[in-house]
C-alpha cells in the first residue's frame, strides 16, 4: 500500500499549499488581477518580514492583548464561580443550565451594538464582548465537570472523613478538572478571535483595527502581511491553549 | 421530574411557600421550569424597575419602552426591510453552506487516502480567524448583500465539512464490502448505506453551521451594511435610541434561538432511527 502512505500524504498536502501560492504568484506576476485587490506575493513578504523585525505590530498587538487579558480576568474567575455554585444541587443545575444552554446558542455578538452604546468605541466594548463569549463555555463545562462527579468518590471520602475543603480540593476538583478545562480552552480562544473580530467591525485601536484601516487605505500588500500575522498570534495562541490544556489532563 | 423537588423537610423552603401561596403554586416554583421562568421574569422586573429610577435614557431602555419601540419599528417599512434581507442572507448562506459542505466532505470523507491527506488542510483552515480576512471579502464582494452571504457561507461551511467527515468515517466498512459484494451500483451504496448512516452527523453539522452563519452575516453586517439589519443597528446607536436597538437585537436573538430549535429537532428526528 504505497499509494496511501504518509509521505505521500505529506506530498499532497504540500502540493496543495504550492498550489495555492503559485496560483496567488501566478495571477499577480501576469497582471490577470489588480494588485490592489491581491497584491504579489514577494511584496507582502517583504512587508511582513518588515514588520516582524522592526516591531511595528507591537502597538498594535499590545492593545488587542490588553483587552484579552482583561477580559479574561472577568469571564475565568466568573465562569468558574457561577459554575460551582450552581453544580451544588441538581435544581440548580436543572434550573440554570438550559438557561446558560439556551443563551450560548444566541450569537453574542448581536450584543455589540449595545455594549457599543454603553462602553464607548474604545477597549471598553471589546472586553465586555470578549467576556462575554468567553463566559459561557466556562460555565457550562464546569457545571458539566462539578455535578458529574461520581458519587463514589464523595461517598468513599465521606466515610473516610473528608471535610468540606478537603472534599472540594482534593475530590471534587480533580474529578471535574478534564471538563473544566476543555471549556476553559475554549472560551479563551473564542473570546480572543471575538475581541479580535470586534475590533475589524468598530474600534480605535489594536491588531484588528489595524488592518481595517489598511484595508481602508487599500494599503494590501501590508494589509496582508498583517492578515498573516494575526492568524499565525491565533494560531499560536490555539498550539498554547491546546497544549497547556493536554498538560493538565495528564496530572 | 417530581423527585427533584422532593426537600420537604419541615420548614424548607416549599413549605414555607405552600402556606403562603397554596401547594399547587408551591410545587409549581419548586419545579425547575417554574424557578426558570421566575428568574427571567425578576431579570425583566429588574431591569425594568432598576432603569425606570437610576438608568440614563440616552444609554438604557426598560423592557417596557423596548417592547415599544419593537412596535414603532414594526410600522417602518425600511426596518422590515432590511430585516427581511438580513433573514435571506442567512437563508442563502445557510443553503450554500449545505450544498458546498455537503459536496467537498463527502468525497473528502469517502476516500481514505483523500481523507488523511486533505482533512488536515481543511482543519486548518478552520482554525484559523475568519474575522481578520473580513475587510477583504468586502474589498471583492462590495458593501451589498453579496459580502454578507460569502462571509456567511465562509464560516457556515468548516463545520458541515468536519461533521459530513466524521459521519462517514464512522461508517462500518462490512456494510460496504456486503453491499458491494451483494452487487449494489456506486449510486445505490451512496443512497442507502452512506446516506442513512451520514443523515444524524449531517444535522449536527447543519446546526453548527446555522450558527456559524448567522454569526459570519451579522458580522458582516455589523462591519458594513447599506441596507441590512446592521445599517439601522449602527444608526440606532449612532443616534441614541436605545429601546430600538434592544428591539432589534431581541428581534435577531428570538431569530436565532427559533433557527437553532428548529435543527436540533430535526437533529433528533433524523437520530431516531438508530433506536
Amino acid at each position: 500500500m504505497k499509494w496511501g502512505g504518509k509521505l505521500v500524504q505529506r506530498l499532497v498536502q504540500l502540493g496543495f499549499l504550492v498550489a495555492l501560492l503559485g496560483t496567488w504568484h501566478f495571477m499577480t506576476a501576469t497582471g490577470t488581477i489588480n494588485p490592489l485587490l491581491l497584491p504579489s506575493v514577494p511584496s507582502v513578504w517583504t512587508k511582513f518580514v518588515q514588520i516582524v523585525s522592526n516591531g511595528e505590530y507591537w502597538p498594535h498587538l499590545k492593545i488587542t492583548l490588553y483587552e484579552y487579558l482583561v477580559s479574561m480576568c472577568i469571564f475565568v474567575p466568573s465562569g468558574l464561580t457561577v459554575g460551582y455554585l450552581v453544580s451544588r444541587s441538581r435544581f440548580t443545575v436543572r434550573t440554570f443550565d438550559p438557561l446558560f444552554s439556551g443563551l450560548y446558542a444566541i450569537p453574542q455578538i448581536i450584543l455589540l451594538p449595545v455594549y457599543i452604546l454603553y462602553f464607548g468605541l474604545g477597549p471598553g466594548s471589546k472586553i465586555a464582548v470578549g467576556a462575554t463569549i468567553g463566559f459561557f463555555p466556562v460555565v457550562l463545562n464546569t457545571i458539566a465537570g462539578f455535578s458529574s462527579v461520581d458519587r463514589l468518590y464523595i461517598t468513599a471520602a465521606k466515610s473516610m472523613g473528608a471535610s468540606g475543603f478537603k472534599m472540594f480540593w482534593s475530590v471534587m476538583v480533580p474529578a471535574a478538572w478534564p471538563v473544566v478545562l476543555t471549556g476553559l480552552r475554549i472560551g479563551l480562544i473564542i473570546s480572543f478571535l471575538a475581541i479580535l473580530g470586534t475590533e475589524t467591525i468598530v474600534s480605535l485601536s489594536g491588531l484588528g483595527h489595524r488592518i481595517v484601516t489598511l484595508a481602508e487605505l487599500l494599503n494590501t500588500s501590508l494589509m496582508f502581511a498583517y492578515i498573516i500575522f494575526a492568524v499565525m498570534v491565533a494560531i499560536a495562541l490555539n498550539f498554547v491553549v491546546s497544549t497547556a490544556e493536554a498538560r493538565g489532563k495528564r496530572h | 421530574m417530581r423527585t427533584i423537588a422532593q426537600p420537604a423537610r419541615p420548614g424548607g423552603f416549599r413549605e414555607g411557600l405552600s402556606r403562603v401561596v397554596g401547594t399547587r403554586t408551591a410545587d409549581w416554583v419548586a419545579k425547575p421550569g417554574g424557578t426558570r421562568l421566575l428568574i427571567v421574569i425578576a431579570f425583566f422586573i429588574v431591569w425594568e424597575v432598576g432603569v425606570r429610577f437610576f438608568g440614563d435614557p440616552l444609554f438604557l431602555s426598560p423592557p417596557s419602552e423596548v417592547l415599544h419601540g419593537f412596535f414603532i419599528l414594526l410600522g417602518e417599512p425600511k426596518v422590515i426591510a432590511a430585516v427581511t434581507l438580513t433573514f435571506w442572507e442567512i437563508f442563502i448562506g445557510f443553503l450554500l453552506s449545505v450544498i458546498i459542505g455537503v459536496s467537498i466532505g463527502l468525497p473528502v470523507g469517502l476516500n481514505l487516502f483523500s481523507r488523511r491527506s486533505l482533512f488536515p488542510i481543511i482543519l486548518l483552515l478552520y482554525a484559523t480567524p475568519q474575522v481578520v480576512f473580513l475587510p477583504l471579502v468586502i474589498l471583492y464582494f462590495g458593501i451589498g448583500t453579496a459580502s454578507k452571504i460569502a462571509f456567511g457561507v465562509s464560516h457556515g461551511i468548516f463545520p458541515i465539512i468536519v461533521t459530513v467527515v466524521a459521519g462517514v468515517q464512522n461508517l462500518n466498512p462490512t456494510l460496504l464490502t456486503a453491499s458491494r459484494s451483494m452487487g449494489a451500483s456506486q449510486r445505490q451504496i451512496l443512497r442507502w448505506v452512506v446516506f442513512p448512516h451520514m443523515v444524524p452527523s449531517l444535522f449536527t453539522g447543519m446546526r453548527l453551521g446555522m450558527t456559524g452563519v448567522l454569526l459570519g452575516v451579522l458580522l458582516a453586517e455589523l462591519y458594513v451594511s447599506s441596507g441590512g439589519i446592521g445599517y439601522y443597528t449602527r444608526l440606532f446607536t449612532d443616534t441614541f435610541a436605545p429601546s430600538k436597538v434592544f428591539a432589534l437585537v431581541g428581534v435577531l436573538a428570538v431569530f436565532a434561538v427559533i433557527l437553532n430549535e428548529l435543527c436540533r429537532r430535526a437533529e433528533t428526528h433524523f437520530n431516531r432511527w438508530r433506536g
